[in-house]
């Protein structure tokens, strides 16, 4: 309970922190309250408002289909959301797992095991992505699988060090010595032992597997038009860059306000997990 | 030293060979045929098999894959599934394009970032130090391409001073610097973000040393507290995030190559992707972690160059 206390006080510390989780739970309700906040539908086409300017009914205008630009950036929102929240869940879990066995047997498991760590993370997380999106085809929930097992070696890392660590302290011998099986030495001594590490880098990672969603969508490898994602949008705006700058430029701030957001969460979550780099 | 980088790239090479081997198994089991994917839903069947013949799909997958290790032997990469112009040739033709990139997104970055995060770190919690973590929390999340998008309507549309697309006349150096200005710059702003953060983060590291305390109270100056004693021990952990960043720009400069038209390898692997070319795919993938192995083998480098205890053995 102090101890929660404790955190709490040093995260709201920091101010960056405390606007970020605000604007994150604000960015939250948007995706949650789409149907009802959102002013028209995000597909429905009106041929005789094509690329009205943002301003009067249309506050952010609409696009070369005449759709409401503003309801589309509000549906999309559940896009970038629950990629980030899932891939990011799929990842830690799949990663995890893999990690706390390579540490906890060793020899020859660990050996190929990280092996294979290493090779994944030989590629950068988008590049990796890209090729499992390719492999997969698109849609929601390949978009997840693809960003989820693209960022679970970076998790497997993360989770191999410490077990190493605490495979050889004396509580671990001393479940042993009472005939613990392995897997109740990893679920009851392990995993409960390094999961807030573990919990601080997904916090972190929220950020980039959004980040990463907007990329492969916005190359065409993401959620299929019409359903609107931030990253499509940008990518069929960028044809009317000269005559409706707004169809990019808009979903575009809302991906940058959204991980921004999340990555000044971290920022306050970075000054818990190391108090020397505070403030 | 020199049979230090030697055993270095000999042990990379079982990890490429890893690395090749997934790569062509994963490109196989890739959904929809590259003979389709040429000839269209419409073409008879007689077509494509006989397009795939000449691609050599027919072939078991043991041969395919003993015939391309064959190949990579000898220098040769074969031929690309979809242009069949020879995969090698185009692959070089692309390079010096995302080098350039790359490398003047690491040297921006590291000219505008090391002395930004020195600045924040020394000025903590002043008006400078919140500007200065603001702007590199927003180059962390911007995406390239936005970024990319945003500086080509300042400078090419509003302001018409630089080219939106293409990467200039290779040997043509002005050109090439013409072509390099936007998408470097959306590089190197993503990159000093970075390095901001992580100087920062090291400096501030080593200002609560005890030398750091014991500098200052023998008098020495600020300055020479900072330079002397903080910036030389701060130097190793912002060179190995350095190299490691290297790595996320490479992610990024596939984008910034896609938004700029840029010839370079991230085009090329995009455009192999749509078009199911495997040989392409499985040769660039393969140049990619190469240029993972040869920049971290830099970085162990520059370690020694900068702290004189690091000794290659």
């Amino acid at each position: 309970m102090e101890d929660r206390r404790r955190i709490w006080r040093t995260f709201r510390k920091n101010k960056i922190a405390v606007v970020g989780m605000a604007l994150t739970v604000l960015i939250g309700l948007i995706a949650v309250l789409a149907p009802v906040i959102s002013p028209y539908s995000p597909v429905e086409q009106d041929v005789l408002n094509q690329y009205d300017p943002p301003g009067g009914v249309h506050f952010f205008g609409t696009d070369n289909y005449g759709r409401d630009v503003m309801s589309r950036i509000i549906w999309a929102s559940r896009v970038s959301l629950m990629v980030g929240f899932f891939s990011v869940l799929l990842g830690m879990t799949f990663g995890s797992i893999i990690g706390v066995i390579a540490g906890y047997s060793g020899g020859w498991i660990e050996g190929t095991l990280m092996r294979f760590v290493d090779i994944g993370l030989s590629f950068p997380t988008l590049v990796l992505g890209l090729v499992i999106m390719a492999v997969l085809g698109s849609g929601l929930d390949k978009l997840i699988i693809a960003i989820g097992v693209a960022m679970a070696p970076r998790f497997a890392r993360i989770a191999h060090g410490p077990t190493l660590s605490i495979r050889e302290e004396s509580y671990i011998e001393a479940a042993k010595a009472v005939g613990a099986r392995p897997t109740r030495i990893l679920l009851r001594h392990i995993i409960p032992n390094i999961l807030g590490e573990i919990l601080v880098m997904a916090t972190l990672w929220i950020a980039t597997a959004i980040r990463i969603e907007a990329n492969l969508s916005f190359i065409g490898l993401g959620v299929s038009p019409p359903t609107p994602s931030w990253g499509n949008m940008v990518r069929a705006g960028v044809n009317h860059l000269i005559m409706a700058p707004w169809l990019s430029l808009l979903p575009g701030a809302a991906i940058l306000i959204t991980v921004l957001s999340f990555n000044m969460i971290g920022d306050g979550i970075r000054d818990i997990a190391d108090p020397r780099l505070q403030g | 030293m020199t049979s230090y980088i030697i055993r270095r790239l000999l042990v990379a090479i079982p990890t490429l060979l890893v690395v090749l081997t997934l790569v062509f198994l994963l490109v196989r089991v890739a959904p929809g045929d590259p003979a389709t994917a040429v000839l269209g839903q419409q073409a008879s069947r007689e077509a494509i098999e006989n397009l795939r013949t000449k691609m050599g799909l027919d072939k078991p997958l043991w041969k395919q894959y003993f015939d391309y290790l064959t190949g990579l032997v000898h220098g040769d990469l074969g031929k690309s599934l979809i242009s069949r112009r020879p995969v090698g040739s185009q692959v070089l033709h692309a390079l010096p394009f995302t080098l350039q990139l790359t490398i003047t997104g690491v040297l921006l970055g590291s000219l505008l970032g090391i002395p930004l995060g020195i600045l924040t770190a020394v000025h903590r919690n002043a008006m400078l130090d919140y500007l200065g973590r603001i702007f590199s929390l927003a180059g962390l999340s911007i995406p390239a391409f936005y970024l990319g998008i945003l500086l080509m309507m300042a400078f090419s549309i509003q302001l018409s001073l630089l080219p939106t697309v293409g990467g200039g006349e290779q040997g043509d150096i002005v050109d090439l610097l013409y072509h390099l200005v936007l998408p470097g710059l959306t590089l190197g702003l993503i990159m000093t973000a970075y390095v901001t953060r992580m100087t920062r983060s090291s400096i501030l590291n080593i200002l609560n040393q005890d030398y750091v305390s014991t500098a200052r109270s023998k008098g020495l100056a600020e300055r020479i507290v900072i330079y002397k004693h903080v910036l030389k021990n701060a130097l190793v952990p912002i060179l190995s995030v350095l190299g490691v960043y290297s790595i996320v720009l490479i992610g990024s400069s596939v984008m910034t190559e896609i938004v700029f038209s840029r010839p370079g390898l991230g085009k090329l692997m995009v455009m192999a992707m749509k078009q199911r070319d495997y040989l392409m795919l499985q040769s660039l993938l393969t140049v990619y972690a190469g240029l993972v192995v040869i920049i971290n083998l830099f970085t162990d480098l520059s370690y020694g160059m900068v702290d004189p205890r690091v000794r290659y053995e």
